[in-house]
């Protein structure tokens, strides 16, 4: 297709993950991780215990993303630095790539047509999110990071902690760093928690929004895409509820 | 209100009717709501021509054409088994309101399928050749083509255009102009294309079809310009449109290129039968019972809510009808058709108005299944197509005033207008001016990477729709000295494009004397069906 070259210079497109871009969340991958482990009753055990924690992981959540990290990332604690890279690999190709949604890559492809640089801005954990990073072809990650020490987790995040308003210093400090005009930058999350990384940029997207999120975007007329939806069908127009049900009693009759 | 009083008029043209002391008050839409107003005596309603008889077997008529083409061989003497073949369709932005099922569209493909499989052509694919509009959704594409086409060749070949896919589009060429052609790479491969046409406009159809219906935004923009609308005079009237010339230039490049058969339908204009008769009627020759239709129907839309009203408005289909087929090479079939359409939708009228009354209807043909009409479309409704439907001299004069009535609601539809939404709140508020426009701010909404994603694989119009929208109403921005909207809902929309408003058709009429002088000539144009102006 003829098309004159790149068209923005300074601009980047900045992409939460979970939820974003891919159907699962951290959550996965730690359960991942417990379900991976050398013994079978340990495996057992951890993979319980993850289980029983989601209800506490979820009301976490809910309340604070900050408090959410501190107690989420606790349960890394002793795991060594070399087999979360390892299995990390394995992590991608069996959990992480069957999830990635149908028009995601897309998305991505068609900013980087378009010249921007790509970031993934995620809560998730680097070395789980490298694979993702490098399939998709983006510039750069910015991600969370445990900390080790000699080569064990000590179950505490380094700071700053990747989340809610810090993803916007994050991308504010990133953009001084790298020459990005924010006006003229693009932000991609799926969660009303990320609104102060939305609230930077000059071209927030909403995907596949929670309510909270998509009725923010409605507000302020910010576009929403379906990334989950697959790109020859287009189901969202179709009659919904009551409006279907009279249009197929039409049809039948 | 106001009863309606019957009386019989006469005039030497019926579509003419000239407002009397006893005339009765005039119905005009008033977006998804009807408005009756009394008009100044003296006032001249222009009304449609009454529907053309339709012929009387649309198959056979179209198998007529196809065996009977202009200057080209018969689709069945070009055929050969083992070609590659693709058959390009209009989308649905054509024709106002939908029409019935089966749609004319279907017709003409069952007919051209079954005629490609009978010579043994079984590469076949068929493309809506949307452009830049949004992509049908997938039930109104079985709507559309009807369920033999939709069950045969969906999803894998029956699919929508796609103007941005970078591995799907190639250039042909560049017209002597400079104006770059790009197209499908599709069709741009097959042996033949057959191009299936509605033709509801003199702007549709002919070079149109192709150079616009299969192109991308770099073709797009070379003619979907400010000045390309300013030297239209008019853009309905395709001798005179710069529009047109510039589609046949590149038309003349890719028919050159490419081997195509043209198929271009003509509907009556039976955009309200049944029930809703009484809206093309002139009020003076109203019945008792049109009365009370008219009345029932104000009542209901006044207790509906705007959502419901607009269903109701987009699930009546229109009754049109087919009153001529033809087919072959693409410039002596299509001379046809628009002659055969101006016999149905031009009306002579002595000289140009002062001051012009247009009720904006629900509907324009980027909003079709939409949530609304957003402003943006109501502009081009106003200053583009409705200003536009003349021939010879403008309708309304250079320097006369427009009075529209539309609430002008900030209303957008985000699925499908993502891009106009940005346009009107951020763009508009910072220029309204099309040429600054088209400098600033064109490629950064059409390079948009969120918009495209919307367009490719959303039901999202392209990110640059909006500008050309705006470049629309070019012609009519730059002649018109005044644009009244009477009963719009807030002042923002009206500020923002720089309109006036009023309470009132007859205070918009007494804003207007102010510039025109107390024996301005007024016209309404009773839209809809559409109605094409031969002003002597």
């Amino acid at each position: 297709m003829h098309r004159s070259g790149p068209k923005y210079k300074n601009s980047a497109a900045f992409y939460d993950v979970d939820g974003t871009l891919i159907k699962i969340n951290i959550v996965h991958a730690f359960a991942f991780y417990a379900s991976r482990h050398a013994s079978l009753a340990e495996s057992a055990r951890r993979t319980l215990q993850t289980a029983v924690s989601i209800p506490v992981f979820w009301a976490a959540d809910k309340l604070s993303r900050k408090w959410f990290n501190e107690i989420f990332y606790r349960s890394y604690e002793g795991q060594s630095e070399d087999r979360l890279v390892v299995l990390a690999e394995e992590l991608f190709e069996d959990v992480i790539k069957p999830n990635i949604y149908p028009r995601a890559k897309e998305l991505i492809d068609e900013s980087k047509r378009a010249g921007v640089r790509q970031v993934l801005i995620s809560g998730a954990l680097d070395f789980t999110m490298r694979p993702l990073a490098k399939y998709l072809g983006v510039d750069d990650l910015i991600a969370n990071q445990l900390e080790f020490v000699d080569s064990y987790a000590t179950g505490k995040l380094r700071k700053p902690f990747v989340a809610g308003a810090t993803k916007a210093d994050i991308m504010r400090a990133y953009s001084k760093q790298h020459g990005i005009d924010l006006a003229e930058s693009w932000a991609y999350t799926d969660s009303f928690s990320d609104y102060p990384m939305l609230a930077v940029v000059g071209h927030p997207t909403a995907c596949n929004p929670d309510f909270r999120l998509r009725s923010l975007a409605r507000s302020y007329d910010w576009p929403v895409l379906e990334l989950d939806e697959e790109p020859t069908h287009s189901a969202s127009r179709r009659p919904q509820g009551l409006a279907r049900a009279v249009r197929q009693l039409r049809r039948d009759t | 209100m106001r009863a309606i009083r019957p009386k019989l008029r006469s005039h030497a043209r019926e579509h003419i009717v000239t407002i009397d002391t006893d005339s009765a008050p005039r119905i005009m839409f008033y977006g998804e709501n009807l408005m009756m107003e009394d008009l100044p005596v003296g006032t001249r309603v222009i009304y449609p021509k009454r529907p053309m008889t339709p012929v009387a077997n649309p198959k056979a008529a179209i198998r007529y054409a196809l065996n009977h083409p202009e200057d080209s061989p018969p689709l069945h003497a070009m055929l050969e088994p083992g070609m590659k073949v693709t058959i390009a369709v209009d989308d649905i932005s054509m024709p106002l309101p939908i029409m019935r099922t089966p749609d004319v569209r279907q017709l003409v493909l069952e007919i051209v399928c079954e005629m490609l499989a009978d010579h043994g052509v079984d590469d076949v694919h068929i493309i809506i050749a949307l452009g830049l509009h949004r992509r049908m959704h997938d039930w109104e594409i079985k709507r559309m083509v009807g369920d033999k086409v939709w069950n045969e060749y969906w999803p894998d070949r029956l699919y929508n255009h796609d103007g941005c896919d970078p591995d799907g589009m190639v250039v042909l060429g560049k017209t002597p102009h400079g104006e770059l052609v790009e197209m499908n790479k599709r069709v741009a491969e097959s042996d033949l294309t057959i191009y299936v046409n509605l033709n509801f406009v003199p702007m549709n159809g002919g070079s149109k079809s192709m150079a616009v219906g299969l192109c991308g935004y770099e073709s797009l923009k070379a003619h979907h310009t400010p000045k390309g609308i300013v030297e239209s005079n008019s853009y309905m009237d395709p001798p005179k449109s710069y529009l047109t010339q510039s589609f046949k230039r590149q038309g003349s490049l890719i028919e050159k290129t490419l081997k195509v058969f043209h198929i271009e339908t003509v509907l009556n204009n039976r955009a309200f039968d049944g029930p809703l008769s009484f809206l093309t009627k002139n009020e003076d020759d109203f019945t008792e019972a049109d009365r009370l239709k008219y009345q029932a129907m104000k009542w209901t839309l006044d207790k509906l809510p705007f959502a419901a009203r607009r269903e109701i408005f987009m699930r009546t289909p229109a009754a049109y009808e087919l009153i001529a087929c033809y087919a072959g090479a693409c410039e002596p079939a299509h001379d046809r058709t628009l002659a055969k359409q101006n016999e149905q939708n031009c009306v002579e009228v002595d000289g140009p108005a002062d001051i012009m009354i247009y009720g904006i209807p629900y509907i324009s043909p980027y909003n079709v299944n939409s949530k609304a009409l957003n402003p943006l479309l109501v502009q081009v409704m106003a200053l583009g197509y409705f200003y536009h439907m003349y021939r010879n001299q403008p309708v309304l004069r250079d320097g006369g005033v427009l009075i529209i009535t539309h609430p002008c609601s900030d209303k957008f539809d985000p699925v499908h207008h993502p891009s106009y939404i940005e346009f009107f709140n951020r763009i508009l508020t910072e220029t309204t001016d099309a040429y600054t426009i088209e400098k600033k701010y064109q490629d950064e909404l059409a390079y948009n990477p969120s918009y495209i994603e919307m367009y490719r694989r959303g039901n999202a119009y392209h990110g640059a729709h909006p500008c050309f929208m705006w470049y629309w109403g070019q012609r009519g921005r730059e002649k018109v000295s005044r644009v009244i909207v009477v009963g719009a809902d807030n002042a923002t929309v009206p500020q923002i494009m720089g309109w006036e408003t009023a309470g009132s058709i007859a205070e918009a009429i007494a804003m207007a004397r102010g510039t025109m002088g107390r024996s301005a000539q007024i016209s309404m144009m009773h839209h809809p069906p559409y109605m094409i102006c031969d002003v002597m």
